[in-house]
């Protein structure tokens, strides 16, 4: 098995305020393979951006602290690197796309100025050979080189969001993390990026940590996934384990949340309540409150993590090592 | 028997630019029957929220007219269109923009009882509002809470409490639940289904979300940059899309199921600029199947089969050969 890209080990951040402690991540274990696309889901407030910060060390500080836990990047310890030693990371390493394309430039900058920064500062590469490349990078993610000394504002939102990707792949990171990158672009806008970002991670492998809300994205272009609540991940496996073989009820709940575009009539079946505060955290199972399957034990006591097969596990009171490998309790239409 | 509730035929929204005359909503037709949901989709800039709020004249169209159970809403003065204005309401995308932050939940549900004078005393009124409050699933005891006490899905039940108070008949959603996360969205698309239902209420349903319009509309109009461009039931638009950016827009469509392949169409480049628009096809520039008379002509509306609108060259042809 190679390397893994990413490992991040029991992280735990906080974003200590004056109204309260807010538990944004709790214990979150995520590991990534060179070439892989895992896909990380979840709700507002469930911690997937702080994830994505706490990879690139970018976590505001204060209010943000990583209280407990360990970030790998290509084998190097996040947490022990220095703000220099993460200068070199950031870009090379791991690159992070927003998902607001309209505020991530500069508009007083030609985009193609802006592509070439990248170049300057990590190849140290004169100006003149920097804008050639910037070209090449922007005919990549598709947009003629010609429209390069336009500004921001003169693009659309869709290829502003490729610039943000060139710019982002410009450093030829071994991880691009992207966070929600499509959700602010029309839906054949939206179709037309994934398309350009499969086609990209195909010919770099790069691996990818795809942050999003969509699970339609997800079966996409994903290879792994980890559902997120409550800042832990609380099911991962592959496509296949978490779509076909779905056993924690929050999982289940977010399926059974999306209109069936197979069948209109059917009653949609949110899931009760509302995202826990997250600096008042329900004990035990954070998602008891909400769950249908609860019970007793659902209040008093973490669940522990219960593996179907390697890869593909789940931390609910329901499963135990028998029961989870059979059907499971979860039936979904 | 159904019979329409509102109607627009050839309604217009034109805005000036400096570089001309932006045609928001150029020219469309549709009716909308009783304890119906027409749902309105298209990309940002299609013009969709704009049809809406012409519909209600809360944008005062440039042109058309707007039938409200055989009323001609455009011909009336401000006075009729006040009172009117009972009857028809909206829920906005924004629950967080749409909400006076300095007014409490019940003050705001309260507002429209007052300009109206409804219910006769202020005891009468809160009697009311506590009714609406439970009918949308607020707890009693928010009803001296501040909007920003509440996160989104609450607020967006404050939205439509608000719309419900004046028991209107129609009511326009313009994006009701964008702004929500998926599990808080059900519960929102429930409860507004479940108003319908009750309450016989009619709706307008504008969404850029294809999976949350083919579950909640009866009637689907498709919108491409001010026009309507294909118009049927849910279920004809969804098995059987005729016009080339309808098919493209559903096969856009990421579907949250590994088993499920299509044949994606992607369509090069985006919008263009509805100022101005040339008299042509205003798909012609993007559209994989367009030929020359797309971009010489406008394509009319038609009835290529039964209930069911295309504005395409495609169908046209045939009808004619």
């Amino acid at each position: 098995m190679d390397k893994p890209i990413l490992e991040i080990k029991n992280l735990v951040v906080e974003y200590r305020t004056e109204d309260g402690v807010v538990q944004a991540l709790n214990g979150l274990d995520l590991t990534i393979s060179p070439g892989e696309t895992h896909g990380l889901v979840g709700e507002t407030g469930a911690g997937k951006t702080t994830t994505g910060l706490g990879i690139l060390k970018l976590i505001p500080d204060p209010p943000g602290v990583v209280v407990d836990g360990e970030i790998y990047l290509d084998g190097k310890n996040v947490q022990e690197s220095n703000e220099k030693e993460m200068e070199g990371m950031r870009g090379y390493d791991v690159s992070m796309i927003f998902q607001d394309p309209m505020t991530s430039l500069n508009p007083v900058m030609t985009v193609e100025k802006q592509i070439a920064e990248v170049y300057e500062l990590h190849e140290n590469i004169k100006e003149a050979e920097a804008l050639k490349k910037s070209h090449e990078i922007l005919e990549l993610v598709g947009i003629p080189a010609a429209r390069g000394s336009e500004y921001p504002h003169q693009f659309s939102g869709g290829m502003k969001q490729r610039v943000v990707i060139a710019i982002a792949l410009a450093g030829n990171p071994k991880l691009l993390i992207a966070d929600e990158p499509t959700t602010a672009l029309d839906v054949t806008i939206q179709a037309q990026v994934l398309d350009m970002m499969k086609h990209l991670k195909e010919e770099y492998n790069t691996a990818m940590l795809m942050i999003t809300h969509d699970l339609g994205i997800v079966a996409e272009i994903c290879d792994k996934v980890s559902v997120i609540y409550a800042g832990r991940i609380v099911e991962q496996g592959n496509l296949v384990d978490i779509f076909d073989n779905t056993r924690h009820p929050y999982t289940e709940g977010l399926f059974n949340s999306l209109p069936n575009l197979a069948d209109r009539t059917q009653k949609l079946k949110p899931i009760k309540g509302l995202m826990p505060d997250p600096s008042d955290l329900p004990t035990g199972c954070p998602f008891h409150p909400r769950c249908d399957y609860a019970m007793d034990i659902c209040s008093k006591e973490k669940p522990p993590r219960v593996f179907r097969t390697e890869e593909h596990y789940t931390e609910c009171h329901l499963y135990n090592e028998a029961n989870i490998k059979e059907g499971g309790v979860i039936k979904r239409d | 028997m159904t019979s329409p509730l509102i109607e627009a035929k050839n309604l217009k929204k034109y805005f000036k630019t400096p570089r001309g005359m932006l045609h928001a909503v150029d020219d469309v037709s549709f009716t909308i029957d009783k304890g119906k949901t027409l749902g309105v989709v298209g990309e940002s800039g299609c013009g969709k929220s704009t049809t809406g709020r012409a519909l209600l004249r809360l944008l005062e169209p440039n042109g058309g007219q707007i039938l409200f159970e055989g009323r001609d809403l455009a011909t009336l003065n401000k006075k009729e269109m006040r009172e009117m204005r009972k009857e028809l309401q909206i829920i906005f995308q924004d629950p967080f923009a749409s909400l006076n932050p300095r007014r409490t939940i019940s003050e705001t549900i309260m507002e429209p009882m007052i300009i109206h004078k409804m219910y006769g005393s202020n005891k009468e009124r809160m009697k009311k509002v506590l009714e609406i409050m439970e009918i949308v699933g607020l707890a009693e005891r928010l009803v001296n809470a501040y909007p920003h006490e509440l996160d989104g899905g609450r607020r967006q039940r404050i939205g439509i409490a608000r719309a419900l108070a004046l028991e209107p008949k129609f009511i326009v959603c313009d994006e009701p639940v964008s702004a929500l996360d998926v599990s808080i969205q059900a519960q929102i698309l429930n409860l507004l289904q479940d108003l319908q239902d009750k309450m016989g209420l009619t709706y307008m349903f504008i969404t850029h979300d294809l999976s949350v319009v083919n579950h909640f509309s009866d009637d689907i109009a498709v919108m491409y940059l001010g026009k309507i461009i294909e118009k049927a039931s849910a279920d004809d638009i969804f098995l059987d899309p005729l016009h080339p950016y309808t098919e493209a827009l559903l096969s856009a469509i990421p579907v949250p199921d590994i088993h499920y392949k299509s044949e994606r169409i992607l369509i090069e480049g985006e919008i263009t600029s509805p100022i101005e628009p040339p008299a042509a096809c205003r798909f012609a520039n993007r559209c994989p199947k367009a030929f020359d008379r797309c971009f010489k002509e406008e394509p009319k509306f038609l009835e290529i089969k039964p209930q069911h609108w295309v504005a395409c060259f495609l169908y046209d042809e045939e009808k004619e050969s």
